[in-house]
């Protein structure tokens, strides 16, 4: 397979000597990959615009002289623009701190490369669209893609049923590090009591609920996004450098 | 490995950006076979750059005194300031012999994943040098890519109430290629930018 096609998000890009980048890519069918963009710094660069952060592209790169897909670095030779979100997401600061949380979560929630990720490429991949878009507050598009990327992931929380006893809900209580909403027997120290109405934002954020999302108050929205940047941060066992930057 | 002395420079050397371990041994026996009087010239010379080279107190350019070459030039305009992220940029826009004002050199983009945020940029030293009401006009030319747009976005909302009149270098078409082999980003900014010609009126 010296030369293959995918469709895929560019997550991030890294300066690679005098005019190269190295470009990490969340594909559709290959999973996440990394490869070289030769002289795409140089402003004659035919398809330097389209390997920014934030682009949708069809890409087709060359895997060289590795000896298997995953060892070393392949290279980019073709790419055509699937959706320029980069330009929109760029000119608002807000947008562009949100993208960045999500972009930096999918290359942490993708550890492997070359290991299929079918459903973080479309979650991901919505999500910019939404984003770009501007049909939602984009602090809400974000905390709804972290919750179902880390649902995709295997620590999908609960907000209804106990986390851990099964109880069904809904409860008052909610601990991190048991999964989500906890009933009183099994609640540890340390637990939070969240509004009931910030219970409801997050089950909507969850399940891409809109109107109810749309619909949530300011001090509810913060405590919601306070708990989802916690849950996320457990889970992912690493701090997401960019999200401190978020304006909330 | 080689022994000692050798192995040393070119593990220095490999340190280098841009430089890896094959051009690094190239250029640590290029060196060894290399006139002592010409080696001498670049020990000097790096020695030399590391003791007078400092950051220029007003705009973050490199400069051999406190304050830069433009900034210690009184033919330059006050009146207009050119934000860029690298001194290399005030290097490559002097070459234009367009621009005649000041500079002030940011020191990167803000880059979230990268974990550069606006505090880690000269940003409070920006908004210092426009508090007294000399300079009109901001000229945005942070380099055109997603961080770029990020921090000269950031920056124009920064100053949206100060009175100032803030503008962003023009992308769009390279001079001397052809128009069907534009990507389409770069030929949409084009259509954006687009300007008025030939009408008088």
């Amino acid at each position: 397979m010296p030369l293959y096609r995918d469709d895929a998000i560019v997550l991030r890009t890294h300066k690679l000597g005098e005019a190269d980048r190295i470009v990490t890519f969340l594909t559709r069918e290959h999973g996440k990959v990394r490869g070289v963009g030769k002289g795409v710094r140089r402003t004659s660069s035919k398809f330097g615009a389209r390997l920014e952060p934030f682009m949708a592209v069809d890409v087709q790169l060359h895997t060289g002289r590795s000896p298997r897909p995953g060892m070393g670095l392949d290279t980019v030779t073709q790419v055509e623009t699937i959706g320029a979100y980069a330009r929109a997401i760029s000119q608002d600061y807000g947008l562009y701190t949100a993208g960045t949380v999500m972009l930096e979560a999918a290359d942490r929630l993708v550890s492997q490369e070359h290991e299929p990720a079918v459903q973080q490429y479309w979650l991901l991949a919505g999500g910019l669209r939404a984003l770009s878009e501007r049909h939602h507050d984009a602090n809400l598009v974000l905390d709804s893609y972290l919750l179902r990327a880390l649902a995709v992931a295997g620590w999908a929380p609960s907000f209804e049923d106990c986390a851990r006893c099964g109880e069904p809900g809904p409860h008052h209580s909610f601990n991190v590090a048991q999964g989500g909403a906890v009933c009183p027997r099994c609640r540890p120290p340390g637990s939070t009591a969240p509004a009931p109405e910030t219970f409801a934002l997050l089950s909507s954020l969850l399940a891409g609920d809109w109107v109810t999302a749309d619909a949530s108050d300011a001090r509810h929205r913060k405590e919601a996004s306070g708990l989802v940047a916690a849950y996320g941060q457990y889970y992912l066992e690493r701090t997401l450098r960019s999200l401190k930057m978020v304006e909330r | 490995m080689y022994e000692g002395a050798v192995q040393d420079l070119i593990d220095e050397l490999g340190r280098l950006p841009g430089v890896g371990p094959k051009s690094a041994q190239r250029i640590a026996f290029h060196l060894l076979a290399t006139d002592d009087q010409e080696v001498k010239r670049l020990v000097d010379a790096l020695t030399e750059v590391k003791l007078r080279v400092q950051f220029c107190a007003l705009c973050g350019n490199v400069a051999e005194a406190e304050r830069c070459r433009v900034c210690l030039d009184p033919r330059r305009s006050d009146d207009v300031i050119c934000v860029v992220e690298e001194p290399k940029d005030v290097v490559a826009i002097e070459r234009t012999r367009e621009f005649r004002g000041r500079y002030h050199v940011l020191g990167g983009a803000i880059n979230p994943i990268e974990n550069v945020g606006p505090d880690d940029l000269r940003i409070s030293e920006l908004l210092a040098r426009l508090a007294d009401g000399t300079v009109q006009e901001v000229i945005l030319a942070t380099d055109p890519n997603v961080e770029g747009e990020a921090t000269a976005t950031y920056l124009s909302r920064l100053m949206a109430h100060m009175g100032i009149t803030v503008s962003r270098l023009a992308s769009g078409l390279p001079v001397g290629g052809d128009l069907e082999y534009a990507d389409e980003v770069t030929l949409g900014r084009a259509f954006e930018g687009r300007r008025v010609i030939g009408n008088d009126k």
